[in-house]
């Protein structure tokens, strides 16, 4: 039976003692959100976590979804405790107080949101996709949708789904046809069809407030003639049905306790939010937090793989140390003894408290961007956000994969076997670097947006203060062995940038060729330079004498090494593949691809 | 009516304990704490009778250092209505402060306060001593129910009927009021506090109280000469027939 225990304990040391989450109860609206109630929630939420959600875990994969009659229904245990979920407030956490939300800051959500993907991703998704829902309704809808339809969904009466997708089109969403036609007393009919709509139907509440994009018969082509609508399932007045129907839910091969479903939407009555044509525009101001959250689920299920990695490595016996054996009291030495599945260990380790500071990092800024008096420090905070939310969804869903895969690999056979629960990390692991934008998508958007927006002002927000503090600590007796080859590789992501700014200017290939290398350099460096951050809280920690914790600091110390000494170096490689440009790619032809 | 619920915040039960070094107890250090799982069912119980309208307040005690206020706030996040923590700069585990000195100092408390009646877990599960309750109950000389799985108060809040969990199945008893009632783990199951109710948690009074002004002498009568681990289960064996086993049961066993 696999385990999980809420890492609460190095995520403290990241929110209080990295970031000194404490400043954001200075923040005007944030008075309440102190760092002992932050530690009451913290401990409530990992309660929960562990002890409500974590065990449905694996039923919920063997079980998956039920499809009967057009009706979905989610497996055993679900039911309640989504009711225990939201009698918890546990949906209202960081919503706006003014529709009934608790207000709290949106960096305490993404904590808990870590913790809920550690403990069942697939049980997640559904109030993951009301909050897309509810933000997109908050930003762009007006007054009088926001009192129909928040008040309820915060409370997660009601839930929500987003419905982009269609059969012939995912990334490309300027090809939709689902149609929208005036019904000449303010609202729309919509017609269509979609697919892979997660929480599409289920069984969890009254209601569902679909998100739908579609085209109004006058609108231009491509993905400046979308528009976005809510269209519930029930009428709000009359609690009609909107003919609104499940078709079929996807079989699939992860997340099997979340419905992916066809929707059918038939007239239905739908809304207008926000302006006509500017549907897209809409959905992806929202987009950001949404990311941030699929990010989050790379790096929660990476976390629980590895804890059981760990565990497994403690207790499996077999051969012997190399330099000698280290238990002659048991038939063999337990395989934590070997290099390779010390280095595979170390690898999550890494990974995931790199991935959370790196994370948190950015949802603190979120706060900031959001709340800050100051409307400079607001729009610094909005551009580091917006330039690493790409990076944080693509980065930590490989990684989440590919930890996964080596907490199989760390069980042997064993892993392969559905009893240990691993290979279902793997699985529903798979899925985060898909939607929400394929990887390959947010690479685009890194390299295409991102990086040359308002002529690099985004970049500076996050070159500056690595710059700034690798100058500061180069020299420092300990921590010097750490930046200088941090600031190696920081100038190759320089160099990087600067070079396919310059090739993408004769071809645009460039950039696409260079994408995905260059937003895992950003990545690693994004990285490494939070584990020298924490390795200098670390060290101060120890050199004030912070007895107690010793080995918690030496630990951060010698990940942060590991970091530095055995994961960092691939920067230099992905440095290598961007610069030799997209001539390798793109100079063979159709033809000699099957030759 | 009024209710008093003693709670103690204790090693988590999850932690697998390691004892010190030098046996002096147990290792305590980085080590997660929280509120004993017995007084958290008490704390369920007490906040059920106010729902229910039996109770119009419900009053948390805590006696420890500083940071024990948490299980305070916890118990608050539950429903209880206020807090008081009784200060000590003595350990409240094996080789601290003793049951009896607990008792003393819940009995002052007790007297000022004038609850209707003391809901408590039977024991903490640091040391597991399982006395404490009793013992208030005879220095207050008021009635006492044990391991309670079934609390009915009467409408006129003058008696209650306990059912109670003993070796031989389950045992009935009724009691004046005020009295003094153990819970034991079948009386209910506590539920998740909920998010506006952890922050309601933080408003509501929390009173510190010096175990030094309450005129109580903590000294320990006992004296802890060490704490080890049980031995380690040496391997059993397999007996060829049944009378080398009664053999083995008479000579090496030496139980029949
Ligand atoms: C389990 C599950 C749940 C989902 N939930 C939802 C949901 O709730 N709502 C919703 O609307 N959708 C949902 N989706 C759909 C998901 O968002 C899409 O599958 C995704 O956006 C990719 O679209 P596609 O499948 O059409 O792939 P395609 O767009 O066909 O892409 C195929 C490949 O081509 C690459 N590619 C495409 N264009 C480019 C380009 N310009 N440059 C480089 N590479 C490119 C992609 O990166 C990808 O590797 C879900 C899908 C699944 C499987």
């Amino acid at each position: 039976m696999p385990v999980y225990k809420a890492p609460l304990e190095t995520m403290r040391f990241v929110l209080n003692d990295v970031l000194n989450v404490s400043q954001l109860s200075q923040l005007p609206g944030y008075e309440q959100a102190t760092p002992d109630l932050m530690e009451s929630i913290l401990a409530e939420g990992s309660k929960f976590c562990e002890e409500v959600l974590f065990p449905l875990n694996q039923s919920g994969d063997q079980e998956g979804c039920h499809f009967d009659n057009g009706q979905v229904t989610t497996p055993k245990g679900f039911k309640e405790a989504y009711a225990s979920y939201t009698q918890g407030g546990w949906t209202s956490l960081s919503a706006d107080p003014v529709y009934g939300g608790m207000g709290m800051p949106h960096l305490w959500n993404l904590v808990f949101m870590e913790m809920i993907c550690s403990s069942n991703m697939s049980f997640g998704m559904y109030p993951g996709l009301s909050e897309g829902a509810y933000r997109a309704i908050l930003h762009h809808g007006s007054e009088d949708l926001k009192k129909t339809y928040l008040p309820k969904m915060i409370t997660g009466e009601w839930a929500g789904t987003m419905c982009l997708t269609e059969p012939h089109c995912g990334t490309d969403l300027g090809l939709i046809r689902t149609k929208a036609i005036p019904n000449g007393q303010g609202q729309y009919e919509i017609t269509g069809t979609k697919i892979f709509i997660s929480a599409g139907d289920h069984d969890l509440t009254d209601n569902i407030i679909h998100l739908v994009l579609a085209k109004l018969p006058d609108a231009p082509e491509g993905a400046k003639g979308i528009s976005l609508f809510i269209v519930p399932k029930f009428l709000v007045d009359t609690h009609a049905a909107n003919h609104v129907t499940c078709g079929s839910i996807e079989h699939k091969m992860g997340i099997k306790a979340s419905a992916t479903c066809v929707m059918n939407f038939d007239t239905s009555i739908g809304w207008l939010v926000g302006e006509p044509n500017k549907g897209l525009k809409a959905m992806f101001t929202m987009m950001n937090a949404a990311r941030l959250g699929v990010g989050m689920q790379g790096l929660g299920l990476a976390e629980v793989a590895w804890q059981n990695g760990f565990s497994y490595a403690r207790d499996r016996l077999q051969m012997r140390a190399l330099d000698g054996t280290k238990y002659p009291d048991k038939p063999a030495d337990p395989i934590l003894v070997h290099p390779d599945v010390r280095k595979m260990l170390l690898t999550s380790k890494a990974f995931c408290e790199g991935a959370r500071a790196l994370s948190y990092w950015v949802g603190l800024h979120l706060d900031i961007a959001e709340k800050h008096p100051d409307s400079i420090k607001r729009q610094e905070a909005d551009d580091l956000v917006a330039l690493l939310t790409p990076i944080i969804k693509a980065y930590q869903t490989d990684m989440g994969f590919e930890i996964a895969n080596l907490a199989i690999q760390i069980h042997g056979g064993h892993g392969y076997i559905r009893e240990y629960g691993v290979e279902q990390y793997a699985r529903d692991a798979r899925i985060a670097m898909i939607y929400e934008g394929t990887n390959g998508i947010q690479a685009l958007d890194l390299v295409g947006r991102k990086m040359s927006q308002n002529y690099g002002r985004l970049l500076r927000r996050f070159f500056h203060p690595v710059l700034e503090f690798m100058t500061q600590y180069q020299e420092d007796e300990t921590l010097g062995k750490l930046v200088v080859p941090l600031s190696k590789a920081f100038t190759k992501l320089q160099q990087a940038t600067i070079q396919i700014g310059l090739k993408s200017l004769k071809d645009p290939n460039e950039a696409g060729a260079a994408s995905t290398d260059f937003l895992r350099l950003f990545a690693l460096v994004a990285v490494g330079f939070m584990w020298i951050k924490m390795a200098k809280v670390a060290q101060d920690k120890l050199i004030a004498g912070d007895t107690d914790k010793t080995e918690f600091y030496q630990s951060k110390i010698k990940t942060a090494r590991f970091f530095i000494e055995r994961m960092l170096p691939e920067a230099e490689s992905r440095y290598r593949m961007i610069m030799a440009g997209a001539e390798p790619l793109m100079s063979m032809t159709e033809s000699e691809f099957i030759a | 009516m009024k209710i008093i619920v003693p709670v103690k915040r204790v090693v988590d039960y999850n932690v697998k304990i390691r004892i010190k070094a030098d046996q002096s107890g147990v290792e305590l250090t980085n080590v997660k704490m929280s509120l004993n799982p017995f007084d958290e069912i008490a704390v369920e119980e007490a906040v059920r009778m106010k729902e229910k309208g039996l109770a119009k307040e419900v009053v948390v005690v805590t006696i420890g250092p500083a940071v024990a206020q948490d299980v305070l706030r916890t118990s608050m996040a539950i429903g209880a209505d206020r807090g008081i923590l009784i200060t000590t700069p003595l350990p409240t585990d094996l080789g601290g402060l003793e049951p009896l000195s607990v008792a003393k100092l819940l009995k002052s408390i007790v007297l000022k306060e004038q609850p209707n009646l003391v809901i408590m877990g039977k024991q903490s599960i640091d040391d597991d001593s399982n006395q404490t309750g009793q013992m208030l109950a005879a220095l207050l000389n008021w009635p006492q129910a044990t391991f309670a799985s079934k609390i009915d108060v009467n409408d006129s809040k003058t008696t209650a009927t306990i059912t109670r969990e003993i070796d031989g199945g389950l045992d009935v008893v009724a009691c004046a009021l005020p009295a003094i009632v153990t819970t034991d783990l079948r009386l209910n199951t506590p539920r998740y506090a909920s998010l506006p109710n952890i922050m309601k948690a933080k408003q509501k009074p929390l009173e510190t109280i010096d175990s030094g002004s309450l005129g109580v002498d903590t000294s320990p009568r006992l004296k802890m000469v060490g704490l080890t681990d049980p031995p380690k289960r040496a391997g059993g064996i397999k007996v060829a027939s049944v009378d080398e086993l009664i053999a083995k049961l008479k000579t090496d066993a030496k139980v029949i």
